[in-house]
């Protein structure tokens, strides 16, 4: 196995996503501990079609795609989180709809022009071959930032997730760290979206938290346990995607699914040696 | 200027209203009890002092500098924090985060704080437990560290002995009573329980979708209206 990744590594276009890939797993399964926990893991799904939209958009008109799906994807992101927090319409409904909507949006406007080409394929299955070189240099700048910026927000992440109308009561500005939160997560789907694929971003937040949460009972142990599983999620996936040459997003979840398995086996066996 | 000042306050949810005419105020060192039935407003009542909820009518007002980031809250048990995986010590330090300005991280003022509610509350021994694997009573201590590590002026509570066993319940009115006394700390509690109303605090509401009664325990124990709340313990 060292040897493949050795192989891997001897590659530029490989080295170059590894590392793209790597700083966005991390950002996903650390804001993923406050989306999950928020219960707002719906909004990495819905951020994650309207960006597609975004890109396939971008793509026909001929804008560099990042530079149109960021800004979409964190305007899409306050709204989701208005949705989600609205009692009047149902939040969880509304997100459906908007993100169906956003899909099928991105999907006539390519087959109305360039038609469904690997471009769109990739957009939403991924491909890692699909990152140029500039691409790769503003994702880890900007991957960079969100992973710093999660860093110095965490206890105040940690309060607004574990108990929003305290933080409030108490004179936190929530607004504006949910806000961050939007963003934050906002950018870290666009750039984990090339690499995944639309269909499957929100995994890199789903999975690696609730994988976690089967062994950690701390929030600081679930954070760095979500973040170690992610890493090692994202790294074993790539190999198996590069020995079976099958998609890159598809490997991940899959290694994923297994972590999981094995966490809440451990988890399991945990508890039950413990209550005795 | 008191403390809190509600002038015919009305809090309405979806066009529909369930208290109004609530008038009364609160000065610094006060001890006042909420009281009510079940669905009599209490809550929301806690929740238009805490700007959580606006009123519909009327008006809610801060005096003597008194500010959201001065306030300690301890809310109902909620359902949804009771599989979330935190620390005691987590969550008391999350108190502390109102006096916090702009630094990023916790000071060691602050661990130190924080671990000094926790002592009071009498869960030192628990500090680092996982909160989801506490029983009720001892969360609901927890939560009562993370408000107090939050205040040194107001303390807000909703029903703070709802899950505790007798003995909790004597330490818990005394923590509070302590709190109120001897560190100037005005205290709000909603509760359920006669006897906190008429020995334990200095002013009453008494609560039925209106405001029934508003006055000092002694005034409320004399009244009809607490006489029938508190039966036979009144006299
Ligand atoms: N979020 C809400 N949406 C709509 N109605 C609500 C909401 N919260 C409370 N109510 C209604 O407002 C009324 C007062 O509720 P509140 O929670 O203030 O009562 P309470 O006095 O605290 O009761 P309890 O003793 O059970 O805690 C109830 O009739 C309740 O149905
Ligand atoms: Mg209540």
């Amino acid at each position: 196995m060292i040897g493949v990744l050795q192989e891997m590594l001897s590659y530029p276009f490989l080295v170059r996503a590894l590392t793209v890939g790597l700083l966005v797993a991390l950002c996903a399964s650390l804001l993923g501990v406050s989306l999950v926990l928020k219960r707002f893991s719906m909004i990495g799904d819905g951020l994650s079609h309207v960006g597609f939209g975004a890109l396939a958009i971008a793509s026909v008109v001929g804008i560099a795609p990042l530079y149109l799906a960021i800004p979409v994807c964190i305007a899409a992101s306050f709204l989701l989180l208005r949705m989600s927090e609205s009692t009047r319409i149902k939040g969880d409904a509304a997100i459906a709809m908007l993100s169906a909507g956003a899909l099928a949006i991105g999907v006539m406007v390519v087959s109305m022009t360039t038609g469904m080409n690997t471009d769109v394929y990739n957009y939403m299955f991924g491909s890692i071959l699909s990152l140029s070189a500039a691409d790769a240099t503003l994702s880890i700048v900007l991957s960079g930032v969100v992973l710093v910026l999660f860093v110095l927000f965490y206890p105040r992440l940690f309060a607004v997730t574990f108990d929003e109308s305290f933080s409030r009561a108490t004179g936190i500005p929530t607004r504006v760290y949910n806000a961050a939160l939007a963003t934050l997560a906002s950018v870290t789907v666009v750039l984990g979206m090339r690499m995944m694929g639309a269909l499957l971003i929100s995994s890199l937040i789903i999975f690696p938290v609730l994988t976690a949460m089967r062994i950690g009972k701390r929030y600081l142990s679930v954070t760095i346990l979500s973040a170690v599983v992610a890493a090692v999620g994202f790294i074993l996936g790539m190999i198996v995607s590069y020995v079976y040459e099958a998609p890159s997003g598809a490997s991940i979840v899959c290694v994923n699914i297994v972590l999981f398995l094995l966490f809440a086996i451990t988890g399991a066996i945990r508890n039950a040696v413990t209550k005795k | 200027m008191s403390l809190i000042q509600v002038n015919n306050a009305a809090f309405r949810y979806d066009g529909k209203e369930v208290v109004s005419e609530l008038n009364f105020e609160v000065e610094h060192c006060d001890y006042l009890c909420i009281v009510g039935e079940n669905g009599s407003g209490k809550s929301t009542l806690v929740k238009g002092l805490l700007g959580l909820k606006t009123p519909y009518s009327g008006s809610i007002t801060f005096g003597e500098g008194l500010t959201a980031r001065q306030i300690g809250y301890l809310p109902q048990q909620k359902e949804s924090q009771r599989d979330f995986p935190a620390s005691v010590q987590e969550v008391v330090l999350s108190g502390t985060l109102n006096s916090m300005g702009i630094r990023p991280f916790y000071t060691r003022a602050q661990r130190n704080n924080a671990l000094t509610q926790i002592e009071r509350v009498g869960m030192l021994q628990h500090k680092n437990a996982a909160f989801r694997e506490l029983s009720g009573g001892q969360q609901q201590r927890a939560l009562l560290a993370r408000a107090l590590a939050a205040t040194q002026k107001l303390l807000i509570l909703d029903e703070p002995i709802a899950s505790l066993d007798p003995v909790a319940t004597a330490d818990m009115y005394h923590l509070i009573e302590e709190i109120n006394k001897h560190h100037g700390v005005t205290v709000i509690m909603v509760s359920h329980d006669p006897h906190a109303a008429a020995h334990e605090a200095n002013h009453v509401l008494h609560l039925e979708h209106q405001q029934l009664f508003f006055g000092t325990a002694s005034d409320y124990r004399k009244s009809d209206i607490g006489k029938r709340f508190l039966g036979g313990e009144g006299r």
